[in-house]
């Protein structure tokens, strides 16, 4: 796998990354976005972002409703261009423009995480892993029950449901639904997995295993997380940017966003001084 | 938006304000006592500490709940930390204030020297650096709380001056060693107050600023 150290971002502002620039412990990058705008129509949801998305780390992506965090969460695996949308700009996965993509082929290597878990209603817990599964035609029928455990298990929700694999996946609480639409994305060996407010419509005890796991698949996977709760983006994430009106106002180490925003609309945000 | 949150700050400050002048006035109190022989300043002082525990144990509380309930962050984090260890540093100039006030009583118990020797001077100097670093974080101004900065090696100065001359007196006159050993006491424990007041400032810095000047770290990091 190709990968690329981030010296300095090749196109933003330097001011936007202040503390990334003197970042000694030089990360890698898994995707690289260059100048992306994105349209519904002729109207830009984002303006000019560039950003650099750092490997096997998780970087959320903060801002009022409306900053076009989830816009930009679905650019990432062209999901943007389904709901109509167009973009300009370049987003690089490993070096290699996702336009070039077939977007089947994209969305298993960028997998995604909805806001409410969508199981498929009239599948099993085991058929909803396996989905993925068979419709990419990865596995045997011999590798398949291996590769449903093993994402279950990542998934920390094998202990909870190996003796009922054949149950639909709606019996589950909401909790555990999330967590079998994380494994269903991780059955299907991606590099990226994108969530866009994967906690949002769950309890806090819920909300706390979600917030674990996450802090578990960023060992493996690079993962990029929307979220409106700060202190979630402040607990899980280890990079942050945060959106304003389709700009990416600042971008910087999640304890830098926290404690010393350079950016003073950022700091009026996340303080609660907004508007 | 005018937030609870905001007034549960301003009522922080407030209080540390409040801690800040008893203190000071515990540490005036101190000095005047020693410059004028005067017993009844003294026992004040020593009055008076328990005014300033009981606000440490209020603010500390203050400042858990805040931690707790608020979560805070950025500048109100970095202000929250400030004011908790601000509370710390300062209920140790009043206990500095009150080591003070006891060599003084004691002062006045043996037979006093002629000379304060360099005290009046580190005493006029400290206390502005009190004030300095308090004013520092009542009107939030980096540029005066490096002022404060600046001003320690002088008292640190003093402080080993009045070291050389209490053996030079003590040489001449050994039946003056309890009184030497008072002012060696008040010195040092001038020079304690002249670095926590250091500390006080780098918290305003840290909160205003976002810097860490402590300990040279900006240095390190360069």
């Amino acid at each position: 796998m190709q990968t690329k150290l981030i010296e300095k971002p090749s196109t933003a502002d330097s001011t936007t990354y202040p503390s990334l620039i003197q970042d000694t412990n030089r990360m890698k990058s898994k995707i690289e976005v260059n100048s992306l705008y994105a349209y519904f129509g002729k109207t830009p949801a984002l303006k000019n972002i560039s950003i650099m998305i750092p490997q096997k780390n998780v970087t959320a992506i903060i801002g009022p409703s409306g900053c076009g965090k989830s816009t930009f969460l679905r650019c990432l695996n062209r999901m943007h261009e389904v709901a109509g949308g167009t973009t300009t700009g370049t987003i690089l996965l490993d070096d290699e423009n996702i336009q070039e993509y077939d977007p089947v082929n994209l969305r298993r290597r960028i997998g995604m995480v909805f806001q409410k878990p969508n199981p498929f209603p009239t599948m099993s817990i085991f058929d909803n892993v396996a989905a993925g599964l068979r419709l990419n035609g990865i596995g045997g029928k011999k590798d398949i029950p291996e590769i449903v455990e093993h994402s279950l298990k990542q998934a920390a929700l094998w202990n909870e449901v190996k003796d009922s694999l054949s149950k639909s996946g709606m019996s589950l609480s909401g909790g555990q639904q999330q967590r079998l639409c994380i494994a269903r994305a991780l059955a299907v060996n991606p590099e990226v997995i994108l969530m866009d407010e994967p906690a949002s419509a769950l309890d806090p005890i819920a909300t706390l295993k979600i917030e674990e796991l996450i802090f578990e698949l960023k060992k493996k996977y690079t993962i990029v997380i929307v979220t409106h709760n700060m202190q979630q983006a402040a607990r899980v994430s280890d990079y942050t940017a945060f959106f304003y009106m389709g700009e990416l106002i600042e971008f910087d180490g999640t304890k830098k966003i926290f404690t010393m925003p350079a950016v003073k609309q950022t700091e009026d945000y996340i303080t609660g001084r907004f508007g | 938006m005018d937030r609870h949150f905001q007034h549960e700050l301003e009522s922080l400050k407030t209080i540390l304000i409040k801690m800040g002048s008893i203190v000071e006035e515990n540490l005036t109190g101190a000095l005047q006592a020693l410059l004028e022989q005067n017993a009844s300043l003294a026992q004040k002082v020593l009055d008076n500490e328990v005014r300033i525990n009981t606000l440490e144990l209020e603010i500390d509380n203050v400042i858990i709940d805040l931690l707790a309930l608020q979560q805070p962050v950025a500048s109100d984090l970095r202000f929250i930390i400030a004011a908790q260890k601000i509370n710390n540093d300062l209920e140790r100039i009043g206990d500095h204030a009150v080591n003070i006030a006891e060599s003084d009583l004691n002062l006045l118990k043996i037979k006093p020297l002629d000379t304060l020797l360099e005290l009046p001077k580190m005493a006029v100097t400290t206390k502005l650096m009190l004030r300095q670093a308090l004013d520092s974080f009542i009107l939030l101004d980096p540029k005066l709380a490096q002022l404060v900065l600046e001003s320690d090696d002088q008292i640190d100065n003093l402080n080993r001056s009045m070291t050389t001359e209490v053996i030079e007196l003590l040489r001449s006159d050994k039946r003056s060693i309890e009184c030497g050993l008072e002012l060696i006491r008040i010195s040092r424990n001038l020079e304690r107050v002249a670095d926590i007041t250091t500390n006080i400032a780098e918290d305003v810095i840290f909160h205003t600023q976002a810097r860490v000047v402590k300990h040279h770290a900006e240095d390190k990091h360069d």
